[in-house]
């Protein structure tokens, strides 16, 4: 799926990244706990979280993963976004709960990793 | 190559930015993407731990031809039982950790599982000392 129609379904406002929104991504993983997110290995699926703090983006430069989904209603700050942009991350922010955000994408076609 | 960064207690917001640094120069070395990830997070985890439950410390990086030998010695209150802490699921985390995302009792679980030798050792009331090391093949 584009990134561009999960930022549709998600109703998100694309905070950075939008010159990547035409690329094609299959799987997703949600957690607001940063350390589940590190132990995904290889995989680079769209991140789902509610977690909207510094370390949310820290921990995803560690881990490799680029494409940031803030859902209920969390917003990132301006450091946030200039440490994402200097990462070439993608960044959206959507007002669904985490159940309703995984639940549209996994619908659409969207695959968990595990 | 050696390199040594400084933590400090409860510095949240600058918590990764060490191995944020380390990340940048395994890159420019060419180490492999999935070594670089393996280092990172480990480090990482490491470096959180100093943070959240210690009183900062140092982090110590020596990057060799095949390998990176990393330490991270914290000033602390030391950790009593470390084969319970290395178990998953275990943790003493404040509030605060839990809301930046960490305090699960995944971090020195989650750090075995990245590294190829891994050494804890703690004195409760003086700190504790994470050695660690990667292959780079």
């Amino acid at each position: 799926m584009k990134l561009r129609e999960i930022s549709e379904l998600l109703n998100a406002t694309v905070r950075c990244g939008e010159d990547r929104l035409d690329e094609e991504h299959e799987t997703a993983f949600a957690s607001d706990l940063m350390s589940d997110v590190l132990t995904l290995g290889d995989y680079n699926p769209v991140i789902l979280t509610g977690l909207c703090n510094m370390q949310t983006i820290r921990t995803c430069e560690m881990g490799n993963l680029d494409i940031i989904v803030l859902v209920r209603r969390k917003k990132a700050t301006e450091e946030m976004i200039e440490e994402a942009e200097d990462e070439g991350m993608v960044v959206m922010e959507s007002d669904f709960s985490m159940f309703k955000a995984c639940g549209l994408l996994f619908k659409a076609g969207m695959l968990p990793i595990f | 190559m050696h390199l040594e960064y400084q933590v400090y207690e409860a510095d949240f917001v600058n918590a990764g930015a060490a191995s944020s640094a380390i990340k940048k120069t395994l890159k420019q070395l060419n180490v492999s993407p999935q070594i670089v990830k393996r280092v990172v997070v480990a480090l990482y985890e490491a470096e959180v731990n100093a943070i959240a439950h210690a009183y900062g410390g140092m982090i110590y990086a020596d990057i060799e031809p095949d390998k990176i030998i990393l330490k991270v010695e914290d000033k602390g209150p030391g950790i009593p039982d470390i084969d319970w802490a290395m178990q998953e699921g275990n943790s003493t985390a404040s509030p605060e950790v839990r809301n930046m995302g960490f305090g699960a009792g995944m971090g020195l679980p989650n750090i075995q599982k990245n590294v190829d030798k891994l050494n804890v050792t703690s004195t409760v009331g003086v700190g504790t000392t994470v050695e660690m090391e990667v292959n780079f093949t």
